[in-house]
């Protein structure tokens, strides 16, 4: 445990360091906002709607669960490779099953054209 | 114990002393860099070679208002760069910075963080950078801040499984997470860069994928998005996701060089038998090798055109995975084979 | 029209239909926009559905400022059109004024035109160059650039005391003679000028990257080209010979050699090869013109004061930096047109613009809005 406690300590250091600088900046800077400068910027005009008014492309979810999918099996390969010394002969074929199970997956996503972004 | 805990403390100040530098001096380094290469002058009034000019910078920062939209989901706007800053801090903690050295008649290993985890600990803080912008292009409820988001997740997780199957192939002839161990490899055998050239190949292209950096710099792309998913935010909030990104880039950069490039060693120098001067020799010459790594990042960034958002994709999935994947394999084989 | 980026047609289970378009507007507060256009964007994710190109915003009513001005005095406006390219204006302007009124310019002066006209095409098309890799995304180039410009806009300088609003033509000639001295520094920047291109082509020609970004994007198929009625290196890029200078050569451009550069496939590429070699061409023009500079009067002979016939109409196009800018000018009688009306390459140019980014990206397009090389002092006048 002990050798995680550091973390947290750069953790507390980042949020100290970033709050500190805003502490500093409120002191500092002038207060007042002209309201015209809270709204969102689209280059110089009104908008419309707002990005949150929208629903986004289907397309990037996508990447989401692909991106899911192959964590989650490199994080089967992790164990394996700090372990791969004696694991041996044994585990080297059991991970290419693995991998070729794997492979059938990327190619049949390929081929299915979810790989042609946007 | 005691003596445990005034190592660590020394160990947390010397690191993140030098984390806190890396910024200011980054900014230097990439406008004075930028410059030369562009055959102009670049910021030369303040201070010598204009050094102070990081300090100007911070004071302009702190005196510009603070813009925070009323349309902004408002706690996500301002969790995101302490968020941004969080990775690009904590990272660090596994990175060996020296050899070993003895206090005390007892022997530390350089390293903040001494856990079994190790890189893999490294790649998860590192993953968690991935949140900041997405939080921040989102909160910011701007459509440029939207789509730089939205297209920094799916950059920054495409590239990561890449980096982190390259990674692994390093593991598997160490056969330990721990980056002292990696860095002892590689002084017994060689750089791994000459072990597992692709495998360092994949990793170089990710890492500036990961760090958002020209080629890759789609999540900002200021010539298509303005400033991508930071568009809204200005003064300290702003100054907070240039820190991270740079000192991100460090981490990074020190973490390539651990794996691929020897760590503190160099060849044919034994530090360890040096004492102090050696833990400061290994430091200086990690230091040294992370500047290199950082001045190539710059250098790239000035150099080349941006990438498009589907050829980006489509490089990380479709090239640098099936890569990375081969070299996992190959280095396996080999490891198996015992030539590794 | 051929699309590099067609939607899948294997949509089997409409797993893309899912979703929504949204409005955006690009710019005019927009780095890439190049001054103050705004497009009204529909898009899909990534990808453009629809744009609409908004102008307007720097409508100076320039056509109208003519009217109230005598001819002589109208040169300034036109300056302030393309203000990258004064020189080219101005070429135009006097040009339409001068067959107005049936004048004879000298050779002297012709030649000289030519040698301004062609540094304003090359400082034009550098600065083209320059913007067109910073939308892409490479920086450096930019300075490079600049760093050339900023020598050829010291030539015009030192010949008529502006660097970019030149007013350096009048009807009927030159308000000026070359200063002592200034061929001799127009050659030696002519003799360098060559290596830095180079130096350019060498950041971007071959580059893996700026081809991906370039090659087949925003193809503009001949037949298009000419419905939209394009010109310039637009035109040449999709593969038409169509050069003023050569098709109806002015000012003296028959007497001197240069080759028009035609691209093959109408992409972004070929129209950035096409204006990389239009500057090496002009480099070739200049030289010729500077060794041959004939002796003599730089000034017409011309009445005290211009007036155009009654009813008399006249249109007088040349070949600017950007494509064709033409003068169509109606005189009544008095000192100042009764109409003049302007063909602005850039306006043109930039109505093929929504024609260009069907289906592409929004990466695609400030790369588009790069390649149409538009300046919206033009568009808008």
């Amino acid at each position: 445990m002990t050798s995680y406690l550091p973390i947290l300590v750069f953790t507390l250091v980042a949020v100290l360091f970033l709050t500190a600088a805003l502490l500093a900046a409120r002191l500092l800077r002038h207060a007042g906002s002209a309201s015209m400068n809270l709204e969102p910027y689209e280059c110089g005009n009104e908008a419309l709607t707002f990005a949150h008014d929208h629903r986004f492309s289907i397309r990037y979810y996508l990447i989401a669960v692909l991106f899911v999918i192959f964590d989650v099996e490199t994080v089967f390969l992790f164990p394996w490779a700090v372990l791969f010394d004696q694991l041996a002969l044994f585990g080297f074929i059991e991970m290419m099953v693995f991998l070729a199970i794997l492979v059938v997956g990327y190619v049949y996503i390929w081929n299915r054209g979810a790989l042609r972004w946007v | 114990m005691n003596v445990d805990v005034v190592v660590t403390v020394a160990k947390i100040a010397v690191v993140l002393g030098l984390l806190l530098q890396v910024a200011p001096i980054m900014v230097w380094v990439e406008r004075r860099g930028s410059a030369m290469m562009q055959d102009r002058p670049g910021p030369n009034r303040l201070g010598p070679f204009g050094l102070f000019q990081a300090l100007a910078d911070a004071v302009k920062f702190l005196f510009k208002e603070d813009v925070t939209p009323a349309a902004a989901d408002k706690p996500l706007y301002l969790m995101a760069p302490a968020l941004a800053l969080l990775p690009a801090f904590t990272t660090s903690v596994v990175i060996p910075w020296g050899p070993n050295f003895t206090w005390d008649g007892k022997e530390y290993a350089f390293t903040v963080s001494n856990a079994d985890t190790g890189v893999l600990l490294f790649l998860a803080l590192a993953s968690l950078g991935v949140y900041s912008l997405v939080m921040a292009g989102y909160a910011s409820n701007n459509k440029f801040s939207l789509l730089g988001s939205i297209r920094a997740s799916a950059q920054l997780i495409s590239y990561e499984l890449a980096m982190t199957v390259a990674v692994l192939a390093v593991i598997i002839p160490v056969g330990s997470f721990h980056l002292t161990d990696v860095v002892a490899y590689q002084r017994t055998n060689t750089w791994n860069c000459l072990l597992q050239p692709f495998g360092f190949l994949v990793f170089c292209i990710a890492a500036f994928a990961e760090t958002n950096r020209l080629p890759f710099d789609l999540p900002e792309a200021e010539s298509e998005l303005v400033a991508g998913f930071h568009t809204e935010y200005s003064a300290m909030r702003f100054a907070a996701f240039f820190q991270a990104e740079y000192t991100s880039m460090a981490a990074l950069s020190a973490l390539g060089c651990t794996l691929f490039l020897g760590g503190w060693s160099l060849p044919w120098l034994n530090y360890e038998g040096m004492g102090w001067l050696g833990v400061a020799l290994g430091l200086g010459t990690l230091l040294a090798k992370v500047g290199v790594c950082m001045f190539v990042f710059v250098w790239v960034r000035w150099t080349f055109p941006r990438f498009r958002y589907d050829q980006l994709m489509r490089l990380g999935w479709k090239f640098l995975l099936p890569v990375a994947l081969l070299n996992l394999i190959a280095v396996s084989a080999m490891t198996l084979a015992g030539w590794l | 029209m051929t699309q590099p980026l067609a939607l899948p047609e294997d949509d089997h289970d409409g797993l893309f239909a899912d979703s929504e378009e949204m409005e955006l507007s690009f710019g005019p507060q927009h780095p890439a926009t190049h001054g103050v256009l705004r497009l009204k964007l529909k898009i899909n994710g990534e990808r453009i559905v629809e744009s609409y190109p908004v102008i307007g915003y720097l409508h100076r009513g320039t056509e109208k400022l003519f009217e109230l001005h005598p001819f002589f005095q109208n040169i300034p406006h036109t300056d302030r059109m393309d203000y990258v390219a004064a020189a080219t204006n101005n070429q135009a302007y006097v040009g339409a004024v001068e067959k107005l009124l049936g004048l004879v310019v000298p050779p002297r002066a012709r030649c000289i035109r030519i040698i301004l006209a062609e540094l304003q095409r090359i400082s034009s098309h550098l600065l083209w160059l320059a913007t067109h890799a910073i939308d892409i995304g490479a920086m450096t180039p930019f300075f490079y650039t600049f760093r050339e410009r900023e020598i050829l806009l010291d030539l015009f300088e030192d010949y008529c005391g502006a660097r970019l609003t030149l007013n350096c033509m009048r009807p009927g000639g030159l308000p000026y003679d070359l200063p002592v001295g200034w061929t001799g520094r127009c050659a030696a920047l002519m003799a360098d000028l060559p290596g830095k291109l180079d130096e350019y082509e060498e950041l971007l020609t071959n580059n893996r990257i700026w081809k991906k970004r370039t090659v087949g994007i925003g193809v503009l198929p001949p037949e298009v080209a000419i419905d939209y009625g394009v010109t310039g290196p637009m035109l040449r890029g999709s593969g038409v010979r169509w050069d003023l200078r050569k098709a109806l050569p002015y000012d003296g451009y028959d007497e001197v050699e240069f080759e028009v550069p035609i691209g093959r496939n109408g992409d972004t590429y070929d129209r950035y090869i096409v204006r990389m070699i239009e500057m090496r061409q002009s480099v070739r023009i200049i030289n010729q013109c500077l060794e041959k500079l004939p002796e003599g009067p730089i000034m017409a002979k011309r009445p005290r004061v211009m007036k155009a016939g009654k009813d008399a109409e006249i249109y007088h196009g040349i070949e600017g930096p950007k494509g064709e800018i033409g003068f169509y000018i109606v005189g009544d009688g008095t000192p100042n047109p009764y109409r003049c009306h302007v063909r602005p390459p850039s306006f043109i140019n930039l109505q093929s613009l929504p024609e260009l980014c069907k289906g592409a990206l929004i990466a695609d397009l400030v790369a588009l809005i790069g390649t149409t090389d538009i300046v919206l002092g033009e568009v808008d006048r």
